[in-house]
């Protein structure tokens, strides 16, 4: 049986079309739907119910030991009031989920994760866990939406001490009353767009949220579901666990060289990762030049040899382009190769493309 | 919900009208609806075998693409080009945008009325 999240409600009310997604009820899309949702993140404004995400807190004198060796990427450095981005490996290099950690404190560390991965995480970390820390699966206590867009700045400085907003890419303020329901503000998103991610108690997000949404009507502000914010993060070039990312699939494998540190001392995954080297295969963008749309699990080809395969795919809204995201050999990497994608039975002309499809200006 | 009582229907959706000895096909309103913002479709050739029960089309919309499924069978006689620039238009007005003519049409009898195709859906719905 599905869960609701707090907002359930409000997404009928608002004509969300409601469907199962990692345990939840979430709407796919709105009533104007979803091509008018991805627009207005890219030229005004959207506001998602991403409570669903999960919530872990590490807590005590080990915390930020066992993120190093738990987590790909580097925390020493990490500056309280600051989130950053990182895979986790499991022993054989796969990965096991992505995530993002809010530092609180130099013991105390929120890891945000993906619904669908939340109880496999945090067997994960306990299974893993060594000396003084505290790992607390704090995901009930946490409702969460995502204001994306270039109005977002606009609309939530309606509704708080703009003096106080997060200013920098990726940093966060605690205890920031947002139409006065207290928030945790940060500067992140995952749709390519200036905008803000707010976390706060479960039973005051109805009220955040009609806030939000009123305050936005000007700008254009529109409720979002699901299905603009798959389309956004495949045009902004974001990876999602489950496509580009999997338990068989390398951080490396899915480009994320820059948040893997092989210069730690150790986290789990380092040595596979080294003895694997480089990977034969990497993540790619492409771009149909034939008509017809590109989805996922699609064969890739170059001249009649089996190269790779589609990991996600649809006609980006923004840039109208059929465009996918490939698996491919190393060896047809190269922007500007040629490639066909099989759809259905036919084989469509395809072009490996820089990624991101959408670079915000 | 939008089923207009002149015309016949099928229990994928499908809507016929018999305009002499051709049979207009489109998609139904709650088709479209259920499909969300069409952005692509795939048309048959002139002079295609359509068997019932049987995709002779697809739809796109950016989450996922679906069969048209043949409510009659029959040759195909027309198909309505301007859909493939314009998919949008089933959209807008699903009765309005046919999606392809047939000749030498059987099957006609096993089509729902207005009434049954409406029963039908509430049930889905």
């Amino acid at each position: 049986m599905e869960k609701k999240t707090p907002l359930y409600d409000l997404h009928l009310e608002l004509g969300g079309k409601i469907v199962p997604f990692a345990g939840y009820l979430l709407p796919v899309q709105y009533e104007t739907g979803l091509i008018k949702e991805h627009m207005a993140v890219r030229t005004a404004c959207g506001l998602f119910d991403v409570s669903h995400m999960g919530e872990i807190l590490f807590r005590g004198k080990d915390a930020l030991d066992n993120l190093q060796r738990l987590l790909t990427n580097d925390f020493a450095d990490l500056e309280d009031g600051r989130v950053r981005y990182s895979p986790i490996c499991n022993k054989q290099g796969g990965i096991v989920d992505d995530l993002i950690v809010y530092k609180f404190s130099q013991e105390e560390y929120l890891l945000v994760v993906n619904a669908a991965n939340k109880d496999k995480d945090y067997a994960w970390f306990k299974e893993h866990a060594t000396g003084q820390v505290e790992i607390i699966d704090q995901s009930h206590d946490y409702a969460q939406l995502a204001l994306q867009g270039p109005k977002a700045k606009q609309v939530i400085s309606k509704l708080t001490d703009e003096a106080r907003l997060p200013t920098r890419y990726y940093s966060f303020v605690r205890d920031l009353q947002v139409a006065g329901v207290p928030c945790l503000v940060s500067r992140t998103g995952y749709t390519g767009e200036l905008g803000y991610e707010l976390y706060c108690a479960p039973d005051k997000v109805v009220e955040l949220a009609r806030a939000l949404l009123k305050a936005g009507r000007e700008e254009g502000l529109i409720p979002c579901g699901l299905g603009a914010r798959d389309t956004l993060r495949l045009e902004a070039g974001m990876p999602l666990y489950g496509h580009e990312m999997t338990d068989d699939i390398t951080p490396l494998m899915a480009g994320l060289d820059m948040f893997v540190k092989m210069d730690k001392p150790d986290f789990i995954g380092k040595q596979a990762l080294q003895q694997l080297g480089e990977p034969a295969r990497v993540r790619v963008g492409l771009t149909l030049t034939d008509r017809g749309i590109a989805r996922e699990n699609g064969t890739v080809y170059h001249d009649g040899q089996e190269v790779g395969i589609t990991t996600s795919g649809t006609l980006l809204p923004y840039t109208n382009k059929a465009s996918a995201m490939a698996l491919v050999d190393r060896a047809v990497a190269e922007v500007g190769t040629a490639v066909e994608i099989d759809v259905r039975g036919r084989r469509l002309k395809a072009q490996v493309v820089q990624l991101p499809f959408y670079k915000r200006s | 919900m939008n089923i207009p009582q002149h015309l016949k229907y099928s229990a994928s959706h499908e809507w016929v009208l018999m305009e002499g000895d051709l049979a207009i096909i489109g998609i139904t309103d709650y088709a479209q609806k259920e499909l969300g913002d069409l952005v692509f479709i795939n048309l048959p050739n002139v002079d295609d075998e359509m068997v019932v029960d049987e995709a002779f089309a697809d739809v796109e919309s950016v989450k996922a693409v679906s069969d048209i499924i043949a409510p009659v069978n029959g040759t195909i006689a027309q198909v309505n080009e301007e859909l493939l620039d314009a998919p949008e238009l089933i959209n807008q007005d699903a009765y309005a945008a046919w999606i392809v003519k047939a000749k030498d049409v059987t099957g006609l009898d096993d089509l729902l009325t207005a009434d049954q195709y409406l029963e039908l859906i509430s049930k889905e719905g």
